[in-house]
């Protein structure tokens, strides 16, 4: 039987309704109606334009939105192998788990939220541990904010030392792309570290580059190859030769935990994607949450606040000596926090320890199925991948056309998600695949023998292949006509205004 | 053998490491160098797994100790409590929206794709300005997105804030442009008023008209004023070249001029007020907007969705402008961005649908008559505004004596009073969850301590 995603032909919500319709009714206090009638502002700053919001009842809304809801597909829907997104199970009881902050306010007297102060001051600690850090603040709420966090901190210490004109970050090629990203945010100047043929730090040009200007280094291990960094520790030694600062972006964790900690391996600052190793729903793109770690003298320049506890009391007091400050406006994404917090309680130490080991597992049975196809490659073949792999579809493409996208968009069809493609740019034609340790055995088999099927037919007849996708809610998407300037539309207000000739072509 | 949940391939590990071609786990983990190698597993956690049963004891066990109180606290301070239909809710934890990933994949995304469409298309009606991103992390960082967007469009180096400003996303602000090397400058209000002082800032801006990258402001402030001087701000800033941002509430942005009618460049604001919980400050929602204006759209941080269509012609929706993004520019992009607030989007996209036009006008002039009746009270017991300017749910209160006694008699009593500002001075919020009853016992319970 095919799978076949939900097609409604759904309208904008701004088309729907009707006037004088209301989708829900705002309490109204009739015993402050009858003391207060009106309240007047000044003319001066009242609202002149109509607002142009639609009218709709309760169902309306509801089925429109849960319409939607149908033209989407997550984890719960079916495997979704996206690289480095760890898109594991979200188990259910963190949704109970989150609703117990829900209405805290977090400008409360420290006195009335001890309970989720405690908590966070648990979590701080726990992933200190996970890490093998000293500290840990939880202000980041994704990865990104982390690495901006981390960067600079580095950019902060360096200050502090007066080490001068360390203006150059050094980054991986395998890099995700918020490491250059994010060491342009903070202003440094990014150097990008080739790897060599087995896919890891070519250890000669990194010890080449090093120099009185490297600022740090950031780094994943396991790479976004899926390879360990065998050689980490003389890397690590290399970087402090030059007193740099070691950074560990820790979207790849999920493979080695239980394993090894980057404090081991000899990181100074490390971020933890809370939304991705502590299974944190991803939200359709967020939100995430995170704790960024240090250790030494570098937990002196961790955001603040960090909680704190003093005689059984927890206090939000932390202002670390040299904290480069607040990354979010109150404490970070919290209610994540607590989520992952109810996943480490559901595992355990024992069952963290089996994350690292059974991700690892489910990676290289997913090779081990693929690895002989023919049409794929794929680097270092002998080394093993740990959360994830990456295989190149160039062969494929080469003989038949078809690429890593339409082997993307076929498998939309069969009912899976794609993998992540053409990242990281070192591999051509990249599908980058990362199983995670929840999905089951039987459907890592259904994943790899969809991939099969798809080769297979694109070896008889590619065409079949680059139309899809069918069986989703739409076909392939014009890109062009999204970003042309004379029809590029981010907002129905656009829409309406290039209608009656108000707005003109985005130049 | 041991059972979890949430590791379905335990029972069979020796199947799928026959099928690799491996005598055990360990063999999967030989290029890690023994000596980092864990021996003694995670000391400080709990050792076993817990069932979901005993984790919820176990976080009834911690929260507990929180205090239990009898009203939604009365504070502002950026965020005050509201009142959240369930639709919302429920529409936030379909399985479809709140397990996926970003939507890159479009063609299999759409319903998500067009919700957040619908969030941009929402926003840029409340506030009259047509390009919404999809979403940043909170109003703080969504600032200091705004200012480094004004810099990399002039290369200046000053950011003009009221002193008034909220000071949490204040020092969000100075974390995140330290790197560009970036300054703050501060603008002194009117201390009469609580308005920023437009003489002030008109010799603050003269004074560093060449170096100027943007002038930010509030409405209303941290103190709950509402600035009746924007269009005069705004103007002289434009005589500079300098962005212009409005940071603004979108709750009486259904009310109150909204930012497009300024004219300004940009606009920022949090989500939370419009149909978000208060989550212990996060996840809350970043929003930020800007005119019609290709060079402040191809700054623009983060993701973007437009309205397109397929190769059959049906309508749909993609990822727009992506040349902006981390992914493909690398160090280039407008910002390092990925992980955003999406689910938080869609909330605020059901919220305001729920609510539409005549639900939150009507909302906001029925906190406006609830904060105006408390304040009226409160004069009657000896408590004064802070400052004479408009209000609209938060206002700065001076108490004229020690807010901390007030303070923790209050709590004694199971209720929360506002976020205290000095010796004598809090700030408090009144929105549609505190009622008639709920006022008049926290005015009858400051009145117990006035005396």
């Amino acid at each position: 039987m095919t799978w076949r995603q939900a097609k409604w032909e759904e309208p904008l919500i701004f088309e729907m309704g009707n006037e004088g319709r209301v989708g829900t009714l705002v309490p109204i206090d009739e015993e402050i109606n009858k003391e207060i009638n009106e309240v007047q502002l000044p003319e001066k700053i009242r609202r002149k334009g109509d607002l142009e919001l639609p009218q709709l009842s309760e169902l309306e809304v509801v089925r429109h939105f849960i319409r939607l809801s149908q033209m989407n597909f997550g984890v719960d829907n079916g495997m979704v192998p996206l690289g480095s997104c760890t898109m594991k199970y979200n188990p259910k009881i963190e949704e109970v788990a989150a609703s117990f902050v829900e209405n805290l306010h977090p400008l409360q007297d420290e006195e009335t939220v001890q309970g989720v102060l405690e908590v966070i001051y648990r979590i701080q600690e726990w992933m200190a541990d996970i890490t093998g850090m000293d500290l840990c603040s939880l202000q980041i709420p994704a990865g990104a904010a982390g690495e901006l966090a981390g960067v600079l901190m580095i950019k902060k210490y360096h200050e502090t030392k007066n080490h001068i004109n360390r203006d150059e970050m050094l980054v991986a090629d395998t890099a995700h792309g918020t490491n250059p990203a994010s060491a342009a945010m903070a202003g440094y100047r990014v150097i990008y570290i080739k790897s060599n043929s087995e896919g890891l730090v070519d250890i000669d040009i990194l010890k080449e580059t090093v120099n009185d200007r490297t600022a740090g280094f950031m780094l994943t291990n396991p790479n976004t190859l899926g390879l360990f960094e065998e050689n980490i520790l003389e890397i690590a030694k290399i970087i402090h030769s030059v007193d740099g600062v070691l950074y560990y972006d820790g979207a790849n964790l999920n493979g080695i935990l239980g394993v090894t900690k980057p404090g081991y391996m000899g990181f100074d600052i490390v971020h933890v994607n809370l939304h991705k190793t502590f299974a944190v729903p991803h939200g359709g793109g967020g939100p995430g949450a995170g704790a960024i770690c240090a250790k030494g003298e570098l937990v002196n320049y961790l955001p603040y606040p960090i909680v704190e506890k003093h005689n059984e009391k927890y206090t939000l007091s932390k202002v670390p000596k040299y904290s480069i400050g607040k990354i979010a406006t109150y404490y970070g994404n919290i209610a994540n926090v607590i989520r992952a917090y109810s996943y480490i309680l559901g595992l355990g130490a024992e069952g963290l320890s089996y994350i690292g080991k059974m991700s690892t597992v489910a990676t290289n049975y997913l090779i081990a199925k693929l690895k002989d196809v023919k049409g794929l490659s794929l680097i270092a073949p002998n080394r093993f991948r740990k959360h994830e792999v990456v295989f190149s579809a160039k062969p494929l493409a080469v003989s038949t056309g078809v690429t890593a996208l339409d082997i993307a968009k076929a498998l939309l069809d069969r009912g899976f998600y794609a993998p992540t493609i053409y990242f990281p740019g070192i591999v051509e034609e990249a599908l980058m695949i990362e199983p995670t340790e929840t999905e089951p055995k039987e459907v890592i088999d259904a994943f790899a023998n969809a991939i099969k099927d798809i080769i297979n037919k694109a070896y008889e007849n590619p065409q079949e292949i680059q139309k899809t996708p069918q069986n989703t809610a739409v076909k392939r998407i014009d890109q062009v006509y999204a970003n042309h300037p004379t029809t590029i539309t981010p907002t129905y207000r656009v829409l309406k205004l290039r209608k009656l000739g108000k707005i003109t072509a985005l130049k | 053998m041991y059972h979890h949940p949430w590791l379905p391939n335990l029972s069979h590990l020796d199947e799928m490491l026959k099928e690799i071609g491996v005598k055990d786990v360990d063999e999967l983990f030989k290029d890690v160098p023994q000596e980092i190698r864990i021996k003694d597993g995670y000391r400080s956690l709990p050792q076993r797994a817990m069932s979901e049963f005993e984790i919820l004891n176990e976080l009834s066990a911690s929260f507990r100790k929180n205090l239990n109180l009898k009203y939604p606290p009365f504070l502002g301070g950026g965020i005050c409590p509201h009142y959240i239909p369930y639709a919302v809710k429920m529409i936030m934890s379909r399985s479809e929206f709140y397990t996926s990933y970003t939507p890159y994949q479009q063609e299999i995304s759409q319903g998500l794709l067009q919700a957040l469409f619908e969030y941009q298309s929402l926003i840029a009606e409340l506030f009259e300005l047509e390009v919404v991103n999809a979403s940043l992390y909170d109003w703080g960082s969504a600032l200091a997105e705004a200012v480094l967007m004004s810099h990399r469009i002039n290369g200046k180096k000053v950011v003009l804030v009221p002193s008034s400003m909220n000071p949490f996303r204040k020092e969000v602000l100075r974390t995140w442009i330290y790197g560009k090397g970036l300054k703050i400058v501060e603008v002194p209000i009117n201390n009469e008023s609580g308005e920023t002082s437009l003489e002030e800032y008109k010799n603050i801006l003269n004074k560093h008209k060449d170096e100027v990258t943007a002038v930010y402001m509030e409405q209303p402030n941290f103190y709950g004023v509402v600035e009746t001087q924007l269009d005069e701000i705004f103007t002289e800033a434009k005589k500079y070249k300098a962005i212009t941002i409005l940071g603004m509430n979108p709750l009486f942005s259904a009310v109150i001029k909204p930012p497009g009618e300024y004219g300004v460049d940009i606009a920022v604001s949090d989500g939370q007020e419009i149909g978000l919980a208060l989550n212990y400050g996060g996840p809350l929602l970043g929003i930020i907007a800007t005119r019609w204006d290709s060079t402040l759209i191809k700054q623009l941080p983060g993701r973007i969705v437009g309205l397109t269509k397929d190769v059959e012609e049906n309508r749909a929706y993609t990822l727009i402008l992506q040349y902006r993004e981390q992914f493909s520019r690398r160090e280039k992009a407008t910002s390092n961005i990925t992980t955003n607030e999406t689910l938080m989007a869609i909330g605020v996209a059901v919220y305001l649908s729920l609510l539409g036009k005549n639900g939150l006008i009507t909302l906001a002039e029925e906190i406006l008559r609830r904060s105006h009746y408390a304040v009226r009270e409160l004069e009657k017991i000896g408590v004064r505004k802070a400052f004479s300017g408009e209000f609209l749910e938060e206002v700065a209160l001076e108490f004229g004596k020690d807010y901390t006694e007030i303070h923790k008699h209050l709590l004694t009593k199971g209720i929360h009073g506002g976020l205290q500002l000095d010796k004598t001075k809090a700030l408090y919020c009144f929105s549609e969850v505190h009622t008639k009853h709920a006022i008049d016992e926290l005015i009858d319970s400051i009145r117990e301590v006035m005396k």
